[in-house]
């Protein structure tokens, strides 16, 4: 027990040092940047703004202060929850994220699910007849879908359902002129199916590959050949021991691939005009808006490194072999 | 961090006899692929670039294979054209990619536990952004541009092969001739250079084409979300941003074909990266 409380609070400590680091890094970032923040937040009334005006902006935001007093000051808000304003979307930057993951989650939650769901069940049936016509069908998949840019299977998807056969809507969370309360959960779902696909797709063949690869070695291990020779088929032996076994990489990967699912919805949402925290992310680079940029980076590196903690935790307690103070 | 995230995959036979024979043919491919675009590109000149508006949108023919986009350029043309900047950018990156991943891997395994335990914690939190968040920032924080871009994706994706790295470099810390070097006085800086690194050079031949697929891929996401080159260079992730345009109005030709060439790129160099990786580990059974 003394050895898990130690481990999570490693972690723990580790996570804090993560996002501090992340925090410097990305504060950097953005204060090495070209872009103007007060041209950023005029906009096109940039004209109608004078020396004194962008003073006054100026010194409001603290910009008048040295780097490091500006740092500390930023780290200060962001320790008591106060992120800041978002220019772009005119509201709190808390607001902002709140009510775009609420839209994303679904999307995210969902693909991920989904990925781990279907890939798992595909790398198993490809892993268990290895060479067979159904494994050379779905490796081919695999390979080729796990190369394929998520915002190109996106504009192929929409341009086959949306545009072509016209059973998908084109785009956003919700039918257009539609307030997002009032949409309903079938109209969301409708608009949520092709932005879920193409950002499953990756994901679905990478947990395949990794399941196959387990259980190809399982098939062809001792214990497999042994349970055969009891008699065992090999459906049996692919579900009692190929798929416990192959269980470990296939969740290990699913919980390290978080990062990879947000880089996936930032590109998914931008094709389909989404309205999430990827699109958010896109705008907020795009316009220059600082607050939120920042904000949106500390809050996916947390889950990030959660998921890749987890990941390490979840093979630590499937296989009591990682560990052998755990055997005692 | 987690290790075991980078789970091996099977390397790519199926109808190819042996590894060695799709090795070959794959990198033989690659090479008549670089070759094609790198002559293409710089013999089409400014065909391609230069409007031509008598042929506005046209579906696919004889004449423009990969039809014509709203300025009359052909797509074929724009094609080639993109993806000699993507080839340049991804190999370039890729190229500083390995140099950083090579110097940190000898860094932490040469300089002490605490250098170490730096390089560790660099490569947890580069990890801990997801890669398109980080690229946006940092071309975010160079304003934009092909520099811009190229260094993005240089610097964010050096990780997993520093990891492999310094796997590799500690396996060889215990073997036999390291050990006599060290107690004939050499230091750890000298063996790093002098006995590390040559042992590295087929690691980082591979992790080098292993990577560039990957550095291509990135390039065209930053390009599409609107981070990465200039709108006047034809790079494939402009092409494909620009035909979501048009895509309601059915043009369909102008994001599947620059697609579907980069994923043959990409597809290429990943077959010969897996290959490459088989065959330089000695470890393992040649088929």
């Amino acid at each position: 027990m003394t050895f898990w409380s130690i481990h999570i609070a490693t972690r723990l400590v580790r996570l804090a040092l993560v996002l501090a680091a992340v925090a410097v890094l990305s504060f950097a970032l953005a204060k090495s940047s070209p872009v103007d923040p007060v041209n950023a937040y005029l906009g096109a009334d940039i004209a109608r703004a004078g020396p004194e005006q962008r003073a006054l902006i100026a010194a409001r935001w603290g910009l008048d202060q040295p780097v490091p007093a500006q740092f500390f000051h930023w780290l200060g808000n962001m320790l008591v929850g106060e992120l800041g304003y978002s220019m772009t979307y005119n509201a709190p930057v808390i607001d902002v994220i709140a009510t775009r993951f609420r839209t994303s989650l679904p999307l995210m939650g969902l693909a991920w699910l989904f990925s781990g769901i279907v890939g798992f069940a595909l790398g198993i049936l490809a892993g268990s007849r290895p060479d067979s016509w159904v494994d050379r069908g779905i490796r081919l998949y695999a390979y080729v879908l796990a190369s394929a840019p998520t915002f190109w299977i996106a504009i192929l998807l929409l341009t086959v359902f949306s545009v072509g056969l016209g059973w998908t809507p084109v785009c956003c969370a919700g039918p257009i002129g539609v307030v997002p309360e009032e949409v309903t959960w079938l109209q969301s779902l409708h608009h949520l199916i092709l932005p879920l696909a193409a950002l499953s797709v990756l994901g679905v063949a990478q947990i395949a590959l990794h399941t196959r690869a387990k259980m190809v070695e399982v098939m062809q291990s001792d214990f497999a050949l042994y349970a055969r020779a009891q008699g065992a088929s090999r459906r049996e032996i692919a579900i009692r021991h190929g798929a416990r076994n192959a269980a470990i990489p296939a969740l290990t990967v699913l919980f390290a691939s978080l990062g990879e699912l947000f880089g996936g919805s930032i590109l998914a949402e931008q094709v389909f005009a989404y309205p999430g925290l990827g699109r958010a992310t896109v705008e907020a680079g795009i316009r220059g808006d600082v607050p939120l940029l920042l904000a949106l980076a500390l809050f996916f590196s947390f889950f990030v490194f959660t998921g890749n903690a987890i990941a390490d935790i979840v093979y630590r307690v499937v296989d009591p072999r990682m560990d052998g103070k755990l055997l005692r | 961090m987690s290790d075991i995230v980078d789970v091996e995959t099977p390397p790519t036979t199926g109808i190819w006899t042996t590894n060695r024979a799709a090795t070959l043919g794959a990198a033989t491919l690659g090479f008549i692929l670089l070759l094609g675009v790198a002559v293409g590109s710089l013999s089409l000149g400014s065909f391609g670039l230069d409007a031509d508006f008598a042929a506005r949108l046209a579906a696919p023919s004889p004449g423009h294979w990969f039809g014509t986009d709203q300025m009359g350029h052909d797509m074929l043309a724009r094609t080639v054209h993109g993806l000699a900047v993507s080839l340049q950018v991804g190999l370039i990156a890729a190229t500083i990619s390995v140099v950083i991943a090579a110097a940190l891997a000898l860094f932490a395994t040469t300089c002490g536990r605490w250098a170490d335990a730096l390089v560790a914690f660099l490569v947890d939190v580069a990890l801990g952004l997801p890669h398109l968040v980080l690229l946006i920032l940092i071309s975010f924080a160079l304003g934009g541009g092909t520099t811009a871009v190229i260094l993005a994706v240089a610097v964010t994706h050096w990780p997993r092969l520093t990891r492999i790295l310094r796997a590799e470099i500690l396996q060889l810390r215990q073997s036999d001739f390291v050990l006599a070097s060290r107690r004939m006085g050499k230091s750890w800086a000298e063996i790093g250079i002098g006995h590390f690194l040559p042992h590295l050079w087929p690691q980082l031949l591979v992790g080098l084409v292993l990577l560039f697929p990957h550095a291509i891929l990135h390039e065209a996401a930053l390009t599409f979300i609107g981070f990465g080159l200039e709108p006047s260079n034809p790079a494939i992730g402009i092409l494909l941003s620009d035909s979501l345009r048009f895509l309601m109005a059915g043009k369909w030709w102008l994001g599947l074909f620059p697609g579907l060439s980069l994923l043959a790129v990409v597809l290429c160099f990943d077959a010969i990266g897996n290959g490459l990786r088989v065959l330089a580990d000695p470890r393992r059974e040649q088929s």
